[in-house]
């Protein structure tokens, strides 16, 4: 396994990414479990294994960013708000969700700690986080807006329409593609005629860069200075985050949609490429970290989930008058 | 290129009272957002060229500049995904579509994303956009170049959509519009940009207070139409006048959310009532009047039953010959009411 280059970062900050990522695994696997359960109606699109690149990027961001999403966004969401509760709220309904109990695993919203919406339609919040771009290049704000989407995203026009006008307009946004390989049942060989996406940044001259995305602290220092860049110089940027999903496309279960070998790619994946394990392996070796602290930390945080469930199921879902009260503003 | 002037005057100014056509009015609606609300700017393909927008936006872009009247690239679906993102962080956009057959692609940010952000999101965020789309039919164009789809998007909730016909409401609806925190679709028809009226000066209306007016009193029929065809019908209700009768007249102005009372008003006390539309039947325009109205209204105050005049249920046509007979006229309205007397 290729760990993780832990050299010049501070224990605080490698603490952090471990425990962030931490986060997003143990929520991610609960939520799967309630899936499979049946206790969880809800889609959820569960992003196990893609925990590295959101959680790079929160650490780089600050308060007036805006990060958007899409139907597999509870990484991005944990990422940048640390807000299991409200997450597990808003799959189960209830009123004391993030989206007030009417949005559910596919609407996540937290504006507050910079998170703007994901939504499932694909590729729709490439032009929304363009226009969030735009709206702090007009108001001076040297603010960064990020898209979150897929590589199935890339094969979305509305993609291709929104580089070029972010590309013309100089616009500070950071467009992150976390290529898993898979738009729902299909591999990226399936479906285009190269495994990698950045070509598409290529053609709308956006600066390009295809990175690791299992490895935590690569992506950190990079995007560091990618969005320092974005930042200074009102550009656009274009990260392809080449990643694993280890579940199916929807749902709690590894394999049931993409077939056996998929099933043999996913043990690799998880054998040699699991961000958690890469980072923290060298910082048990450091003595950053403890075996006994490691455990510490990850009951710490399945006791957090715990308690959330608990008060997520006793809690009310939004009421009836809720169906037409936000249809309009007033 | 036609030369940019740094201002459009074509208005007679005496004191409160202005003689606009409905073109400039359009303007002056933009330049008082514009110049009132730093936080408005107006985008879309053709902007800077009357060829797309008319007399509309003439001389804009010279007084508020490039960065705020921004031309774009031919991307219906990415521009306005921008506009509902530039709407989310503190900005007032307004989108252009010169031919709403156009902005079918932008369908999905327009009916997906802006339409239902606020209810999705528990109502934390909102996204005041507002977009023109404007109906450019006749010359023949063609199937794809002459749609009015006001009743598609009449049907997501969601959407506040409306439809000026007066050259007051050309500048009244555009502000308010604007100023609402919810996304709204703006519909201006080429058609109406010639026509002339004094207007008074500009005040800001909320949406919430804007609704269907009763535009001319008659006791024998209600007719009733939005934009254009409230045009039609004011040009048949002053001809049907030398025969001696008395047509009320409707302009519903605000689509969605409809409020359906003033109609009902006034079929309640005329017992008829027509409604024309430039849309097709299906679904339409004229089904949801009718229908509002006739769900809350005693039954038994009806004198005939209602009646619509729309499109036929095929594409616009391309030759003049069969222009002529596709669109709805006025001598048709006149027919249409002397049957129901």
């Amino acid at each position: 396994m290729h760990y993780s280059d832990i050299s010049g970062l501070s224990s605080n900050a490698l603490f952090r990414l471990l425990h962030k990522m931490l986060i997003i695994r143990e929520t991610e696997e609960w939520i799967a479990q309630k899936v499979g359960s049946g206790d969880i109606k809800c889609p959820c699109h569960l992003a196990v294994g893609q925990e590295a690149a959101p959680v790079a990027l929160s650490e780089c961001l600050t308060k007036s960013d805006r990060v958007y999403g899409t139907h597999r966004s509870h990484n991005h969401y944990l990422a940048m708000t640390d807000d299991i509760e409200d997450l597990i709220s808003e799959i189960l309904g209830k009123e004391s969700g993030c989206s007030k109990g009417m949005g559910g695993s596919q609407h996540l919203i937290k504006e507050s700690k910079g998170f703007g919406g994901s939504v499932p339609i694909v590729g729709a919040t490439i032009p929304i986080a363009a226009g969030a771009a735009l709206a702090m290049k007009m108001r001076n704000m040297s603010s960064v807006a990020v898209a979150f989407f897929g590589d199935g995203a890339t094969e979305e026009g509305v993609m291709h329409e929104t580089f070029n006008l972010a590309a013309k307009m100089q616009l500070p946004v950071c467009f992150v593609c976390e290529n898993n390989l898979f738009a729902s049942h299909l591999h990226i060989l399936q479906r285009q005629t190269a495994s990698s996406t950045v070509r598409f940044a290529q053609a709308h001259n956006i600066n390009h860069i295809q990175l690791d995305g299992n490895d935590v602290t690569l992506l950190y220092r990079k995007l560091k200075l990618i969005i320092g860049k974005i930042r200074t110089k009102c550009v656009p940027y274009f990260v392809e985050v080449m990643t694993y999903r280890w579940k199916g496309h929807v749902g709690h279960l590894e394999d049931v949609d993409v077939g056996l070998k998929r099933s043999e790619d996913l043990e690799f994946w998880k054998q040699h490429c699991d961000p958690v394990t890469r980072l923290y392996k060298p910082m048990l070796e450091q003595a950053l970290i403890s075996e006994e602290g490691f455990d510490i930390l990850k009951e710490e945080i399945r006791k957090r989930i715990q308690c959330a469930w608990e008060i997520a199921l006793q809690a009310p879902y939004a009421t009836e008058d809720k169906l037409l009260r936000w249809v309009y503003k007033n | 290129m036609l030369p940019k002037t740094n201002c459009y005057v074509g208005y007679i100014r005496t004191e409160n009272i202005m003689l606009l056509n409905y073109a400039e009015s359009i303007r002056l609606g933009f330049d008082y957002l514009l110049k009132h609300y730093d936080n408005v700017f107006v985008i879309g393909q053709g902007v800077w060229s009357p060829w797309y927008v008319g007399t509309s936006m003439i001389g804009l872009d010279v007084t508020y500049g490039e960065g705020r009247i921004i031309d774009t690239p031919i991307s219906e679906l990415g521009v306005t995904g921008m506009c509902v993102g530039a709407a989310l962080n503190g900005m007032r956009p307004v989108c252009v579509h010169p031919r709403m057959d156009f902005a079918i692609l932008a369908f999905d940010q327009l009916v997906n994303q802006a339409a239902k952000w606020s209810h999705m999101f528990g109502g934390q965020s909102h996204v005041p956009l507002t977009a023109r789309l404007i109906i450019n039919r006749g010359g023949e164009q063609g199937a794809q170049h002459s749609q009015a789809l006001h009743a598609w998007l009449m049907h997501i909730p969601g959407l506040r959509v409306v439809m000026p016909y007066s050259v007051q409401d050309a500048h009244d609806l555009l502000i308010a519009a604007t100023l609402c925190d919810d996304p709204v679709i703006y519909i201006d028809d080429r058609w109406l940009y010639e026509t002339t009226s004094l207007v008074t000066e500009i005040q800001e209306l909320s949406l919430n207070n804007i609704e269907s007016k009763c535009i001319r009193e008659g006791q024998h029929i209600t007719l009733v139409g939005a934009g254009y065809s409230t045009h039609l019908c004011m040009q048949a209700a002053e001809q049907l006048t030398l025969q001696g009768t008395r047509c009320e007249v409707i302009d519903l102005r605000v689509l969605n959310p409809l409020k359906i009372n003033v109609v009902r008003h006034s079929v309640e006390k005329t017992g008829r009532l027509l409604v024309v539309d430039g849309g097709w039947a299906s679904c339409g325009l004229t089904a949801e009047v009718i229908t509002k109205t006739l769900e809350t209204m005693d039954l038994k105050l009806l004198k005939k039953n209602p009646q619509r005049i729309t499109l036929v249920d095929a594409p616009a046509p391309t030759s003049r010959a069969l222009e002529k007979i596709y669109y709805p006229t006025v001598e048709q309205v006149c027919q249409h009411v002397k049957a129901m007397l």
